[in-house]
């Protein structure tokens, strides 16, 4: 059957984080600060490399992270790159089968023992060191 | 022996009043005919139901008072057959397994699962699924066999056989495949289903087959597309954890596992 008639819920249904609990969260959070990191790693290189013409255009192009936003944005990439990493660690482990728990007897009600309390608090660990390294990063950025 | 009697009408209603009172809710049924190039659209019934009753019980309620035209794929009743699995309230979920009671709501709107083509109304197309699953090997691999007259059968302890036990109780039902944000994009991803009854088989200690199937799954539309998300495993009625067996699986391939 022609793949239009096939009911698939595409990439809203992908990047769609309110249905299946906090582990499709991280998943969401892995894709987007992944995806978001890709982008500042692309425009620092575009910023650094303003070195090659000279000392003033270097120095206006720094003129432009020194700004408020420019601070916002430092800061979300600091919380970018502390979750990316944190919660990364946590998916590489699982995906070679650490920390996914046990097969045992299935009882009822049937929790899934992959979804167990220490993948949520390591994915609540990654939330929370990001949030603190944010709340650093800010007060330095913005301190003086 | 115990006499059971008919209870007199006045008792039955009474009866009735005090330990069932009947509630009413509004189910609302997405209708559609791909084939025939009909959309999608919903139709709504007022449906008088128990504590007890299930998402299923109030769609036959439907087909049995106001339009038998509802197409729904049932068998069981009774999260065995695997038939029923539909979207209830935006959730994949078993029809016949879902209490109206349990989805605290009034309105309850049921569609075809996402990622299944749809045949009409709820009944959804298991074509890939099934052929997914086919491509598992989901049998024991091995030269020698246990049914020939002078065979031993083969032997496995309590251990041996927890440790595919759980897997072994998949019923197809492809709400797993449904809930999949893998599945959502990738039309030719083998999806939790297959990759779970994979390793259903490589932990079976009665199989030789590991390496066949490892193989079958280390592909760019197989293992590696899955990202860990767990919604496979959130949705699945029997407790099978696809999530587990797929990372179980592939600890093979990455070498954390022999
Ligand atoms: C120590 C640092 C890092 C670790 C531990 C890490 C870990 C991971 C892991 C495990 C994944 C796969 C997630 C999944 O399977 O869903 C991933 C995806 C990704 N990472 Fe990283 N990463 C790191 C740094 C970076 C950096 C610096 C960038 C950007 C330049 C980056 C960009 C991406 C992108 C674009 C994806 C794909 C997102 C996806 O498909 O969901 N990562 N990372
Ligand atoms: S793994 Fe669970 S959700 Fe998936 S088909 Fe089997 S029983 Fe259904
Ligand atoms: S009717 Fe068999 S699983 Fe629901």
């Amino acid at each position: 059957m022609a793949e239009r008639l096939s009911n698939r819920e595409g990439i809203r249904g992908m990047a769609n984080p309110t249905r299946y609990g906090i582990e499709r969260v991280a998943y969401w959070l892995q894709r987007l600060t992944g995806l978001g990191l890709l982008a500042y790693l692309i425009g620092h290189i575009y910023e650094t490399s303003t070195i090659v013409n000279g000392k003033i255009a270097w120095d206006k192009m720094l003129e432009l992270t020194q700004t408020p936003q420019g601070h916002i944005l430092l800061t979300l990439v600091i919380g970018m790159c502390v979750f990316h990493t944190a919660n990364g660690i946590r998916v590489m482990l699982g995906h070679g089968g650490i920390g996914v728990g046990k097969p045992g007897q299935p009882e009822y009600p049937y929790k899934a023992a992959s979804l167990n309390y220490k993948q949520r608090l390591c994915i609540w660990v990654s939330i929370a060191l990001a949030a603190l390294a944010m709340m650093y990063g800010a007060s330095v950025l913005f301190g003086d | 022996m115990a006499v059971v009697a008919v209870p007199k009408s006045s008792e039955e209603s009474n009866s009735k009043m005090k330990t069932s009172p009947s509630n009413t809710i509004t189910l609302r049924i997405s209708r559609s005919n791909p084939a025939e190039g009909q959309e999608s659209a919903f139709s709504e019934f007022q449906i008088p139901v128990q504590k007890w009753t299930t998402v299923l019980e109030a769609i036959l309620y439907v087909k049995q008072n106001f339009d038998h035209s509802v197409a729904v794929r049932y068998s069981c009743r009774q999260a065995s057959c695997g038939s029923c699995g539909m979207k209830i309230n935006g959730k994949p979920a078993l029809a016949c397994y879902t209490k109206i009671s349990e989805l605290n709501s009034n309105v309850v709107t049921v569609e075809p699962m996402n990622n299944f083509p749809i045949i009409r109304d709820l009944a959804v197309d298991f074509k890939q699924l099934i052929s997914n699953h086919k491509k598992m090997k989901p049998f024991i691999i091995r030269e020698d066999s246990e049914v020939t007259p002078e065979s031993k059968e083969f032997i496995q302890t309590p251990q041996d056989l927890e440790k595919f036990l759980q897997f072994s109780y998949c019923i197809k039902c492809g709400l797993c495949n449904s809930a999949c944000p893998t599945m959502a994009t990738d039309t030719s991803f083998i999806g939790p289903q297959g990759l779970a009854q994979a390793y259903r088989y490589v932990a079976d200690n009665r199989d030789k087959g590991k390496d066949e199937r490892l193989k079958i799954v280390d592909d760019s539309h197989g293992i590696w597309r899955c990202h860990f998300a767990g919604s496979c495993s959130q949705v699945c009625p029997k407790g099978v954890d696809p999530a587990m067996a797929i990372q179980l699986l592939r600890g093979y391939l990455l070498g954390f596992r022999k």
